[in-house]
């Protein structure tokens, strides 16, 4: 029954994904193009590389996508609920146990020895956006020389008005879409 | 009255949701706006806190953080009202772009848009670093700018399974939280 493995299938993939989107991806190759056949390789990149252009998290992005290609829009449903399934259960029940408890000195106490380690992965992460937009790789090549200017001078810009006069972030990341066109066209 | 804010819960999920461009981590600083600046629904250090329990928990963080934020609001149904929110612009889109994304991601000004919305993802994301950041090392105590450090170079260098880090971070605050205690005791 092709519903029951595509909501199988994300399921694990929801459940097994842990600290963003990038962590998710090899999750999802195996279970897509190895375990099942439902991508080859190429259609994989492919859908990595519309859900990197797309809003939305990269595993709603993908599960929708194969979804669709497998068992058309009712297999988007199901497989998109599948991924999400695992995060209602758990998070539900932390969210109860959070407003329930979050007075208890225990409670803060977790939550206050997380906070650093996940500012450092929102930063680790934000490293990896900054070099994906100046080099084009997920790396930081060893010739540093390539940058791209626009998006440098795209960056600076957003970084200056977001410090400055703490505007909404859906502003900055519309004008930046706007000005890429702009000047791309330009040059 | 309650039907108005269950509108308005699942207006505000899917609005932030279709812009969250760049991954999940992008949706903290939207939220952030929206739900503690804007709508005052949420204080300051809870959005720390659901950001800490989002980031931590199985499956996208935008969905985890937008569950957390629902049951806030609304209890278990705010919850499924804003999941429904998230998860409907990538569903819609993703859909629709399906039928034609090679097209789509051959396109000459999607491709333009994208570079420079990738820039202002990335401005806004060490925007929020920033701010974040800021708040361990206003607070003047080692600890915390020792595990931030420490679970940076983890997580991007020597690439430490989150969840190990995730565990460790909670078993040292908590560890801090009753030495200050008994610290506090002794005072």
């Amino acid at each position: 029954m092709i519903y029951l493995e595509l909501l199988w299938s994300f399921f694990q993939i929801g459940l097994f994904s842990i600290g963003g989107g990038y962590a998710a991806m090899p999750l999802i190759q195996s279970q897509v193009v190895d375990v099942h056949p439902w991508l080859t390789p190429t259609q994989f990149a492919d859908i990595m590389t519309i859900a990197e252009m797309t809003p939305g998290p990269i595993a709603i992005n993908s599960a929708t996508f194969v979804g669709i290609q497998v068992a058309g829009i009712p297999g988007a449903i199901i497989a998109t609920t599948g991924c999400i399934l695992p995060s209602c259960v758990i998070v539900m029940t932390l969210a109860y146990i959070y407003y329930c408890f979050r007075g208890l000195k225990m409670v803060q106490g977790v939550l206050a020895g997380l906070r650093p380690a996940v500012i450092a992965m929102i930063a680790s992460a934000g490293i990896t956006l900054v070099i994906m937009s100046f080099y084009g790789e997920r790396v930081l090549p060893v010739d540093l020389s390539g940058i791209n200017i626009i998006s440098l001078i795209i960056f600076a810009i957003g970084f200056f008005v977001l410090r400055k006069w703490n505007v909404n972030p859906i502003y900055v990341m519309m004008g930046a879409g706007v000005a890429g066109v702009l000047l791309y066209s330009i040059v | 009255m309650k039907h108005k804010t269950f509108i308005k819960l699942f207006l505000s999920a899917f609005q932030l949701s279709a812009c969250t461009f760049g991954g999940g981590f992008v949706i903290i600083p939207l939220m952030q706006k929206k739900f503690v600046d804007e709508l005052h629904w949420i204080e300051e250090q809870e959005m720390m806190d659901i950001t800490a329990i989002a980031q931590s928990s199985p499956g996208a963080v935008a969905v985890n953080a937008s569950i957390l934020v629902g049951y806030h609001v609304a209890g278990v149904i705010g919850a499924l009202i804003t999941v429904l929110g998230t998860v409907l612009p990538p569903l819609i889109i993703i859909s629709i772009v399906s039928f034609f994304y090679t097209a789509f991601r051959d396109n000459v000004i999607v491709n333009m848009a994208m570079a420079g919305m990738l820039a202002g993802v990335a401005a806004v994301i060490c925007n929020v670093v920033i701010t974040m950041g800021k708040g361990i090392f206003q607070k003047k105590r080692v600890l915390p700018v020792v595990v931030l450090f420490a679970s940076f170079v983890a997580v991007r260098f020597i690439k430490i399974n989150i969840i190990l880090i995730i565990l460790v971070c909670a078993v040292i605050g908590v560890a801090d939280t009753l030495y200050l205690d008994k610290k506090g005791r002794q005072a």
